[in-house]
């Protein structure tokens, strides 16, 4: 059996070894749709995690004692109480916020990071641990959909976080603040986050290969076939 | 037979404890929605009737219709919310206009989803003011260029959101329109 992760591996893993975003491609919807603007942003990411780690901590609790059978419609039940209870929270307590998100908290509910994390990660593992999980999804959930959201707004509006950044002889991209500009721009992170990797591994291979190649030793020509 | 029970019980408990979580919070915040709503639209009726000082829906209409006043409480005309369909969705404004039903005050965009940057600039300030003191019988007009003459019942649409403009005429004047036929036809406002 594979030795259990350090805590703290559970919480850095989301960050970006398993990024929900560029790694897992969860949650795609909420990603792409609300991230005109980087406060949207960092606000539907905080609204996610809220949700997350809540029903991570409930789902971890109780995960011995609901059936298997009917464990995606217990885990649905219980995420849409947290969502539901988001969005009440939001609508009385920041209204322009909750309008400008409109119907993409309610569709937490469907958002496949949150499901997805309950079905691989806390019906499985301890409280500690799925909290944790959580937190760091969420973490990187909100990296990605801040950086996502700030480059939109910034070439989209000029602006990052209702301040100008841009000069004014800049004339903003519509496309940007479009469905449109949010495939561009998470198409084209993607694109070059995996070329950065795939770089970084073909290096490392490259430095292997010349350390043990090089002396010609027949033992490790033997590993490395 | 056991199984059945037991998923029966589970989700029954699941779901009776989220139940009763839910609507202790719906109380907390129901009150506290319907402020913001009620806010919200007086803010908006005051925007659209800037000399108003007081407002009250007129309850005699089957339709949403506030009657403003000003600080001798009389009646200076009304602000009425309507709707209709914009370019990719509907748009809800808000209209202002003066006791006769015939001159408008103000207007302002409630809710739209209109094409950001484009279609958006319906929602300012510089197309908005052109509705100032604009004469809304028979109709107003779109037109591409400025009108010169005042007072007038034409307004220049903004180039590129020319549908978008278009539709907010159409749906101002179709609210003017609902008005006029309510006072028309005997009804009280």
């Amino acid at each position: 059996m594979k030795t259990k992760a350090t805590l703290s591996q559970e919480y850095v893993k989301g960050l970006w070894d398993q990024n929900p975003v560029f790694k897992q491609v969860l949650g795609m919807c909420p990603t792409l749709a609300v991230t005109v603007s980087a406060i949207n942003g960092i606000a539907m990411a905080l609204a996610t995690t809220f949700v997350l780690v809540f029903s991570s901590l409930i789902i971890s609790i109780i995960r011995k004692l609901i059936p298997t059978q009917v464990r995606i419609a217990a885990y649905i039940l219980i995420i849409a109480t947290f969502v539901t209870l988001v969005d009440l929270v939001m609508k009385a307590q920041f209204p322009e916020l909750s309008k400008s998100l409109g119907p993409y908290i309610p569709l937490i509910v469907v958002n496949c990071l949150i499901l997805g994390r309950q079905e691989a990660f806390s019906s499985k593992n301890g409280v500690g641990r799925s909290v944790l999980d959580a937190l760091g999804m969420g973490t990187g959930f909100l990296g990605a959909l801040f950086v996502l959201g700030g480059i939109r707004e910034i070439l989209g509006t000029r602006t990052l976080l209702g301040f100008q950044v841009l000069p004014d002889f800049y004339e903003p991209w519509l496309i940007m603040i479009l469905p449109a500009g949010a495939f561009l721009t998470l198409g084209l992170l993607m694109g070059f986050s995996n070329a950065y990797i795939a770089k970084k591994k073909n290096k490392e291979r490259e430095t292997l290969r010349e350390k043990y190649l090089k002396p010609k030793s027949p033992t490790v020509n033997a590993q490395e076939a | 037979m056991k199984i059945v029970i037991h998923m029966l019980v589970t989700l029954s408990i699941i779901g009776i404890i989220s139940g009763g979580l839910l609507s202790e919070v719906s109380g907390w915040a129901a009150p506290k929605i319907a402020a913001h709503r009620k806010a919200a639209t007086e803010k908006a009726v005051f925007t659209v009737q800037p000399e108003a000082k007081n407002q009250q829906k007129v309850e005699t209409v089957d339709f949403e219709l506030y009657k403003v006043f000003d600080d001798q409480n009389n009646p200076i005309g009304y602000a009425l919310p309507f709707e209709g369909n914009g370019f990719q969705g509907k748009i809800r404004l808000m209209v202002g206009v003066k006791n006769d039903l015939k001159e408008i005050v103000g207007l302002q965009i409630l809710e739209q989803v209109e094409t950001p940057g484009l279609g958006t600039k319906v929602t300012e300030d510089d197309f908005l003011n052109k509705f100032v003191n604009l004469s809304s019988v028979p109709k107003i007009l779109p037109v591409k260029v400025e009108p010169t003459s005042k007072p007038t019942n034409e307004v220049q649409t903004i180039t590129g959101a020319t549908i978008s403009s278009k539709a907010v005429i159409a749906i101002v004047n179709a609210g003017m329109e609902k008005l006029r036929k309510v006072k028309e036809e005997g009804g009280e406002l």
